[in-house]
């Protein structure tokens, strides 16, 4: 069994705990172990690497070094903002990869044979900025074009359609402190997934599920959007490509009913 | 016995400020071998070089030291004086008294000390040369210019108004080049074909020129004045000599939905065709890739129809050599496919074109028939944005430099947009307006007072297409400070000027050097421009930098300039600072012929009276040989010597110091 670092960080802890669940069942499923860094602490994202560059250094460097101790050379870091703040810091001999590459890896080394239900569903990809930019830390994909989810929603048996805000802003960090701006561009971003025909939006960061998903529900209650879509992480789409129950995958736990996209419902 | 004479030059106060002449002739004068020893004011001026003829006459001088300026300035006036005096030019050499000694220093005494050593080496030096001879080698009066664009035009035709011999070599079906595909031309918005078209056929009929179209260089051998160049006569299917050019055949031709490369794929094309309808030869050729009868032996339609039976399924591709003095290349340009941009669309938005696709929908030839029309539904757009500096000057995606010609196309398609469609609006972002030529900074000025353009200084991030057809634009407004969105219907991209695909490839059979980006290296970037390292080799157009009509027009005549000044004389005559290889020691490693970056150096089999080959041995090609020395360097058993710079001579200059 092929064993891999693990670094959860807050998010997967508390708001984002589906992509928690549902990472750790397909890894599961794919005859991966996630072994959890001991003693892990905070990215440094979204306040500390903003407001001390003591702290934006020294935090994830912390982490890191952790890794490395514990002998750790690959980790994952399923939040994307985490997996930002891990690699865009020096990396000694620890390779950091993201839920995109991890999921890739996953289908090559045999989980796709193991993908034996076809959602049929049509996604949009969305990648948000923590997916997609930093030229030296999302590597080996277009920025301005990104594509490293395709295969992974193909091989779930959905088309990936070709849309224009996959990777537009969701308004990120400030959910909390403007979140009539946040209401505008994930509003801007459902209304293009919805014009290109999808029946979900799939993403792999924390911040961009709970602005779609979450503050969605605002949205649907001042009818500024015609109705509610479904927010899946992509490890969510597999797993129930995969047969797993969607509570398993923390499905129950989203604010825009999801478990209806799964064909018979649940 | 040597005599030697030194004669040290002041420069004026240049190297006499710094350093004091009259002593270093003086230690010159008690140097082993020397018989004169003189300073004066200015020894390039005429009583100056009268001074050397007049002591090597009366001296009898073996050789002769000038320490003066570096030899790049004055060598070759001091040598043409010792050779009036009757003196082998090459027994002259010059000490650099001031590059390297004078303006580099302040001390006197210490200047004056260099300036002593550096004669003495240049004495040791002299001591221990030989008289050379200047190479003659016989010139073959005919040029190969490659490529039928302006560039090549212009430069075939120069060369045949100075009664030589041209071979026009072009690799599409028609000369003409982009020029041909353009609508009208900045700054005076004349049409492209009315004023190239007449040279087009001017070049197809010259006496002094042959056309060869459809064709490509296969293989170079030989130097300057006597290359030898095999040429690939690409199979045509139809024969020229037949064909009148009637039309029927591409008339009838079934296979009909081919995209014109001529249009920018925004028209269509036969498999049989002729690229436009002006083309020179204005005979077509037949597109194997498309053909059914040549794919799959099904059709010959065209054979059916063609009055002179001119179609030849069995025509092959044929090589033909000519012999050539000097070759012109104008091997032009294309456009950077811009589908690297993932922001702009990454080339599948059918309404983000590119220039030569605008210049074909604003050409009265074109496939709308001079209507702006987009392509995706044939809509006239009634809002058409404009992008400069598409792939140039962005390293990290397309290119570090500018791409010189877009700021003025640019200019003229938004201005021709708007003569076309009046309530339309034009929008430009541009990052700088680059408008350094006659007329040019005018002619944008009039883009914007005159006729509406608006410019807007920033870049644009993203366009995407809105469910409605619209292109929603987003950028910068980098002057007011604010992000602007524009719903356009029509996007132009000035995508970034490359070198053509297969450019590299020719540069490394003529031996021509390139950049990083491909474009060809002129021999120097200020005082040689047209030139290459390759002798004989000249350059025309955008195949060596970005350039417009006008510049590639004034290169193709330099170039041209340059090959009748070749040749002018039946002989060239070369500087004689070459490689020779001693034979008798010459162990045939072969090291010397693979490190020469010029193919001069090759294999020579030595062979008695009755032609038996005794053994083999490098030698080295006259006519090639640049004298750099790499052989020399690389010969384990010191068999290759360069004349002029001899070990022995290196050497003597070491153990003087």
């Amino acid at each position: 069994m092929k064993t891999l670092g693990y670094f959860p960080g807050c998010s997967l802890e508390g708001g984002g705990i589906e992509l928690d669940l549902s990472v750790r069942a397909i890894a599961k499923a794919a005859g991966v172990e996630l072994r959890e860094i001991e003693d892990w602490n905070c990215c440094g994202a979204s306040a500390a690497h903003s407001l001390n560059h003591f702290l934006a250094v020294a935090l994830p460097y912390r982490v890191l070094a952790l890794a490395e101790s514990q002998g750790l050379s690959e980790v994952l870091a399923p939040c994307a903002a985490c997996f930002s703040r891990l690699k865009g810091t020096y990396q000694g001999g620890v390779r950091i990869i993201n839920i995109n590459e991890f999921m890739a890896s996953l289908l090559e080394a045999g989980l796709a044979q193991k993908l034996t239900r076809r959602l049929g569903l049509k996604v949009a990809a969305y990648y948000g900025c923590l997916l997609s930019r930093g030229q030296d830390i999302v590597t080996g994909d277009d920025a301005e074009d990104p594509k490293g989810m395709e295969a992974a929603i193909r091989a779930a048996g959905c088309e990936a359609l070709p849309w224009n805000s996959a990777n537009e802003c969701c308004g990120g960090g400030f959910s909390m402190s403007k979140t009539g701006s946040v209401l505008d561009l994930s509003q801007a971003v459902l209304d293009e997934a919805r014009a290109a025909g999808a029946d979900a939006i799939v993403t792999g960061c924390p911040m961009c599920h709970s602005n779609l998903d979450m503050r969605q529900l605002e949205l649907v209650k001042r009818r500024r959007v015609p109705g509610a879509l479904p927010i899946l992480y992509l490890s969510e789409l597999l797993g129930l490509a995969a047969g797993l129950e969607p509570a398993a995958l923390g499905l129950d736990r989203h604010f825009i009913e999801s478990r209806g996209l799964v064909r018979g419902g649940v | 016995m040597a005599r030697i004479g030194v004669f040290i030059c002041h420069c004026g106060e240049n190297i006499g400020r710094t350093v004091d002449c009259a002593a270093v002739s003086a230690a010159a004068a008690k140097m082993p071998g020397v018989v004169v020893g003189v300073d004066y004011k200015y020894m390039c001026s005429d009583p100056g070089q009268q001074m050397i003829r007049k002591a090597i006459i009366e001296q009898k001088l073996t050789g002769v030291v000038v320490g003066a300026c570096s030899p790049r300035m004055h060598e070759r006036t001091f040598r043409a004086a010792a050779a009036e005096a009757g003196l082998n030019p090459y027994l002259l050499e010059m000490a650099n008294l001031r590059e390297h000694c004078s303006w580099v220093h302040s001390n006197q005494a210490e200047a004056t000390q260099k300036a002593i050593d550096l004669v003495r080496v240049m004495v040791a030096k002299v001591r221990r040369n030989r008289a050379l001879r200047p190479i003659r080698v016989p010139v073959e009066p005919t040029a190969l210019v490659v490529g039928g664009g302006i560039a090549g035009i212009q430069a075939a035709l120069d060369i045949a108004a100075g009664g030589k011999k041209v071979v026009l070599v072009e690799s599409g079906p028609s000369i003409g080049g982009h020029m041909a595909r353009l609508s009208e031309t900045f700054p005076t918005l004349d049409c492209s074909q009315c004023i190239l078209t007449p040279r087009m056929v001017e070049a197809a009929s010259h006496p002094n020129i042959t056309l060869m179209t459809y064709s490509e260089v296969a293989s170079v051998e030989g130097f300057v004045g006597n290359f030898t160049v095999t040429i690939r006569r690409k199979a045509r299917y139809v024969d020229p000599a037949k064909c009148t050019g009637c039309g029927d055949c591409f008339n009838k031709c079934p296979i009909k939905k081919i995209p014109n490369e001529f249009d920018a794929g925004l028209g269509q094309r036969r498999a049989i065709y002729v690229p436009f309808p002006q083309a020179v030869p204005n005979k077509p050729v037949i597109d194997a890739a498309h053909c059914t009868m040549l794919q799959k032996g099904k059709c010959g339609l065209c054979a059916k129809v063609c009055p002179r039976g001119a179609i030849d399924y069995q025509d092959q591709d044929r090589l033909e050599k000519v012999k050539v003095g000097a070759v012109v290349l104008a091997t032009g340009f294309q456009l950077w496919d811009h589908a690297a941009y993932g922001e702009y669309g990454g080339g599948r938005l059918r309404d983000v074109i590119d220039g030569f696709a605008f210049e074909r929908l604003a050409s009265a030839s074109g496939p709308t028939g001079g209507l702006i029309k987009r392509p995706s539904d044939g809509k006239e757009p009634q809002t058409v944005v404009f992008l400069q500096c598409c792939g140039s000057r962005d390293d990290k995606v397309g290119k570090k430099y500018c791409s010189k010609i877009c700021c003025m196309y640019t200019a003229k398609h938004a201005m021709l947009y708007r003569h076309k469609v009046y309530e339309g609006r034009a929008v430009v972002f541009y990052m700088d307006v680059r408008a350094a030529g006659k007329g040019y900074e005018e002619f944008v000025r009039r883009a914007i007072e005159a006729d509406g353009a608006e410019y807007v200084r920033g870049r644009v991030s993203r366009i995407t297409r809105r469910r409605d057809g619209k292109l929603v634009v987003r950028g910068a407004d980098t002057l007011a400070g604010r992000p602007v969105t524009i719903e356009a219907d029509l996007v132009v991209l000035a995508d970034a000027v490359v070198p053509r695909p297969g450019s590299e490839k020719l540069a490394q059979l003529f031996g021509v050097g390139y950049d990083q980006d491909g474009f060809y290296s002129e021999a120097h970037p200020k005082l040689r421009p047209v030139e290459t390292a390759a002798a004989g080799v000249f350059l025309a157009g955008a195949c060596q930098a970005p350039k417009d009509i006008p510049e590639t027009v004034s290169q193709a005549s330099a170039a041209a300039a340059k090959v009748l000044g070749l040749f002018a004389k039946p002989e060239l005559e070369r500087e004689p600072v070459i490689a020779r290889v001693n034979r008798t020691t010459c162990a045939h490693c072969r090291a010397c012929i693979s490190a020469c970056p010029y193919g001069a150096a090759k294999d020579f089999d030595i062979v008695d009276r009755a032609g038996k080959v005794l053994r083999a041995v490098a030698d080295v090609n006259e006519g090639l040989c640049q004298g750099c020395g790499t052989c020399a360097s690389v010969c384990r058993s010191h068999s290759v010597d360069l004349d002029g710079f001899t070990d022995e001579q290196i050497h003597a200059e070491l153990n003087a110091l």
